[in-house]
């Protein structure tokens, strides 16, 4: 093997994984808050990267027929659990948010759509309209078994995401599609080229867990998201409505997903199912990160991806084989190291 | 027999078996078309696995994506084993049996000591990781599988059809039922059932947690494997489809919608599963006339709205029209379980000398002398934060010492675990009282038997072990009757108002036939009268010889009480003495009431 070759190699890892780096801490920020084991972390990233894909062609988005599914169904939600306690005013609170928006967010959708956006404003477009389904899925599925036990909330997580799949299927298509890259700039760098899309991978990656750690330690929002993770029962004590924290918590989910997919979608065809395997690879960068640290998650989502890029050079058959296999020297460390963990008192 | 008899003579039972042979008579009904006999057929084999996975997470308290992946590796063993090398498919069962076996020992042993969730993720992980090997390797045919798997035969007949193999497939899932339910009615069950309410209280018994965890998920791991075998021989043909992910989510989702705890709701719910998706796939297409593929969104929500609105399962629902099981037969004169005898009154049974605890800067115990004599009622005292619980954790081996001693009848025991001090007949109770709530206040106080028994699986399964069972028993009705719970014994822990479930958790450490009881808090939380009948339970154990440490607050409960108290403040002894003595202390008073008071 060459130095080029090597170099190569190493980019594409470090590409990768910055995308796994955003699933990651997705994750992470869903688990902490809200205990959930978010596995349809996935499906956002489908969601956004076939949204922008249709943008691109014209096309009006199958996602806004979702987006108003989501919208009724988390309405209808907040009636069945809590009409006992539903005023006129909270009812047309949560019309407004659950009705009105996603009704203004299509009609916008089907007015800008055939006019051919630029790219940029595509993207933006498609992260307003994936961004409310976060919070609506937590009002569906999550919030009114919000302290259910972590299996049980993670087994909602799995039939979430077989519904967001299927439902996926049926807005999509059984179609894959791809995306015109975000900008056509390239920049050689030695023997390596990083394209416009690489260096917006790495850009977008690096200000969005910048922005998040501002976020957590600046606005009162912030504050009460980060209060809530390190102890619900007291954040509860103090004020903070641990349900608004983990609607955040999924809205934030939910943008990054999209933005994962929104980024892969230029280099590689996606289909309705694509996100499950992207985001489980964020998972083991998750699971490296121990499910708390972002750092760690980060950096391990960054070694993810290098030997992903490394096991498709030199057993490309295998690659799958050698990822998810990745996890079991982690149980192992963590199994050794921690032991015992137990999830009781 | 005449056990055997009053068994069968269970109104449930009678139904259960009246439902098998119903069931066994369909498919000899030549009306009856080969569609719904194959149907039953898949239904069999995804209930083999579905019960595995019910013990796993309706009792143990674990979970699985991984369900499919075993089935994979048994049916990938008899489809290589048989094809190749033309071994008899029934070997080959052997062999699946055993490839499972080891891996299900690799992956759970990594696994089953960390904490709830990083089971099913490492099982996500490596069932997605197994799966795409089974698609790659050469000698599994990668992607297009093996084919040419022979039938099943039995006395030279091949069992090729659906109606043939009907039988030896529900003869497997009569034989797991039975298998499963005799597991959970025994020693072993009792511990497996109190894996869900933590592992502390189960430890404090002589459970040994991880091992347990294990056998279960190896257990279902087993099972799993069998039904993978089963269908390389319907099928004939084996490729990776039917072990991905996929499949797994789909048995979890029959164990959830059948619900938990119960072998026949596993049963109920791979049925239901199997005709949902079976009314999906062949008859909404046909009533819309169009072939959208509306499964996984059905599938998806109707699991959640289950977890949301009937987290139990769905089986509770038919269980209710169903008659009430008996209640188990408590044998009065089965042989007593060997006891162990108490050390002569007296004597010191119970010294910690110099014990510190430092938790990194902050010294919480330090350097505290303790000893319980025998025959004693010892209590330890002091204001809130004073190390009273920590004490008494450094005592039950709960926390390790940074320093000093602790001796137990005459043995060191410091750097032991909890469990094999429970073995040395130390017993204890919980200041937030750990029983489980949906098992009888009998099953609950036999779990404090556990290290008085010896059955395993393989006895429990094969009901080798009634004999023991019956003295386990016997012995635990004695101790509810001793301590006055014996109207409660058959109702379920969960309905007892807290003082009860406190005597529960003395009548549990009794069970274990302890030297020493350490009671933690005991009175927290009770109302006065159930703080008398507490009192008196207690000096009646001490007439009787047992010995007390208890931790309280409530100090007339412990002056009337003990013969002996030891004070702690900010981690040091500042008194010890008689209740007379303690109740003059000028230290004491000063701790409790200010230097002014």
């Amino acid at each position: 093997m060459d130095a080029t070759i090597l170099l190569f190699l190493i980019q594409d890892g470090v590409t990768n994984g910055a995308i796994y780096a955003l699933l990651g801490i997705a994750l992470v920020l869903v688990f902490t808050v809200t205990r959930v084991i978010f596995v349809p972390q996935g499906e956002f990233v489908a969601y956004g990267a076939l949204t922008l894909a249709m943008l691109d062609t014209g096309k009006v988005p199958g996602t806004i027929g979702l987006l108003l599914v989501f919208g009724v169904c988390a309405f209808l939600s907040q009636l069945w659990n809590g009409w006992r306690d539903m005023d006129l005013a909270r009812l047309s609170r949560a019309a407004a948010l659950n009705l009105l928006l996603p009704v203004v967010i299509a009609a916008a959708t089907w007015w800008l759509a055939p006019m051919k956006l630029p790219t940029w404003a595509s993207v933006a477009l498609t992260l307003v309209i994936i961004a409310p389904m976060g919070p609506y899925l937590y009002t569906i599925a999550f919030r009114p078994v919000a302290e259910a036990s972590v299996l049980t909330l993670m087994i909602v997580a799995i039939g979430v995401h077989l519904a967001m799949t299927g439902l996926g299927l049926v807005f999509f298509g059984a179609e894959g599609f791809r995306a015109r890259p975000l900008t056509d700039l390239t920049v050689p760098a030695g023997p390596l080229i990083f394209t416009g899309q690489t260096l917006s991978v790495y850009a977008v990656s690096l200000a969005s867990m910048l922005a998040l750690s501002f976020f957590f330690h600046k606005p009162l929002f912030g504050k009460a998201l980060r209060a809530t993770a390190v102890n619900r029962l007291g954040a509860r004590l103090v004020g903070i409505s641990t349900s608004l924290s983990g609607s955040i918590a999924f809205g934030l989910a939910a943008v990054l997903g999209a933005l994962s997919g929104v980024l892969i979608v230029p280099f590689a065809t996606v289909f309705y199912d694509s996100g499950f395997l992207i985001s489980l690879k964020g998972f083991i960068a998750a699971i490296i990160g121990s499910l708390a640290s972002y750092p760690l998650t980060a950096l391990a989502a960054i070694g993810v991806g290098m030997v992903e890029s490394f096991a498709s050079f030199y057993a490309s058959n295998f690659k799958e084989v050698i990822v998810f296999t990745l996890i079991i020297p982690v149980l192992i460390w963590l199994s050794f190291a921690h032991g015992h963990a137990d999830e009781e008192d | 027999m005449a056990d055997l008899l009053t068994n069968m003579m269970n109104p449930r039972r009678i139904i259960f078996w009246l439902a098998a042979v119903a069931l066994a008579i369909v498919p000899a009904i030549p009306a009856i078309p080969v569609y719904w006999v194959t149907l039953l057929d898949n239904i069999g084999l995804a209930a083999l696995v579905v019960i595995g996975l019910v013990l796993l997470t309706g009792v143990g308290g674990m979970t699985s994506f991984g369900q499919a992946t075993f089935c994979g590796f048994g049916a990938y063993a008899t489809a290589l084993l048989t094809t190749q090398y033309g071994i008899s498919p029934w070997l080959t069962l052997f062999a699946a049996l055993a490839v499972t076996l080891i891996v299900a020992l690799a992956l759970g042993f990594i696994t089953v000591r960390l904490s709830g969730h990083y089971l099913p993720l490492g099982t996500i992980a490596w069932g997605i990781a197994i799966y795409f090997l089974f698609g790659k390797l050469e000698i599994l045919g990668r992607n297009d599988g093996i084919t040419g798997i022979p039938p099943l035969s039995i006395a030279g007949t091949q069992l090729s059809d659906s109606r043939s193999v009907f039988y030896v497939i529900w003869a497997f899932v009569l034989a797991a039922c039975l298998a499963t339910s005799n597991l959970l009615d025994s020693r072993m069950g009792r511990a497996i059932r109190a894996l869900r309410g933590g592992t502390k209280a189960a430890e404090a018994f002589g459970v040994d947690t991880v091992r347990v965890k294990l056998i279960v998920f190896v257990y279902a791991a087993l099972l799993a494997s069998v039904s993978g075998w089963l269908y390389a021989h319907v099928q004939r043909a084996v490729t990776p489809t039917p072990f991905g992910i996929g499949a797994s989510i789909e048995y979890l989702f029959m164990a959830v919608a059948g619900g938990t705890g119960h072998v026949v709701a596993a049963l109920f719910g791979s049925t239901l599963v199997i005709l949902l998706k079976e009314a999906l796939q062949r008859v909404l297409p046909a009533l819309l006339g169009h072939t959208a593929n509306w499964e996984p969104v059905v599938f998806g929500v109707v699991l959640v709205l289950i977890l949301q609105k009937a987290p139990g399962g769905l089986w509770v629902f038919v269980e209710r029209l169903l008659p009430k099981s008996p209640a188990p037969k408590i044998v009065a004169d089965a042989a007593p379980l060997p006891v162990r005898g108490l050390p002569a009154r007296g004597g010191n049974l119970l010294s910690l000398e110099r014990v510190r605890k430092a938790f990194q800067g902050l010294i919480a115990v330090n350097d505290v002398d303790l000893s319980v004599k025998s025959g004693d009622i010892v209590a330890l005292i002091g204001p809130n934060g004073a190390g009273k619980s920590t004490t008494f954790n450094l005592a039950s081996g709960l926390l390790p010492l940074t320093a000093g001693t602790v001796s137990f009848d005459g043995v060191r025991i410091d750097g032991e675990t909890p469990r094999r001090i429970a073995a040395r007949g130390m017993a204890r109770t919980f200041q937030h009282v750990k029983v489980l709530p949906d098992m009888s206040v009998l099953d609950n106080v036999a779990l404090g038997a556990h290290l008085r028994g010896k059955a395993g699986v393989f006895a429990a399964t094969f009901r080798l072990d009634r004999a023991e069972e019956a003295r386990i028993m016997a012995d635990a009705a004695r101790q509810i009757e001793r301590v006055g719970l014996k109207d409660q014994m058959m109702l379920q822990a969960g309905s007892l108002a807290l003082g009860q479930l406190r005597i529960l958790e003395i009548a549990r450490a009794l069970c274990l036939d302890p030297k020493l009881l350490l009671l933690d808090e005991p009175a927290a939380g009770l109302r006065h009268f159930e703080k008398q009948q507490l009192a008196r339970l207690l000096s009646q154990l001490r007439d009787e010889g047992m010995s007390i440490l208890l931790v309280e607050h409530d100090m007339g409960f412990v002056m009337e009480l003990t013969d002996h108290i030891v004070v702690l403040d900010f981690g040091t002894r500042i008194a010890a003495g008689s209740p007379a003595e303690i109740r003059v202390n000028p230290a004491v008073i000063e701790a409790y009431l200010g230097a002014s008071a």
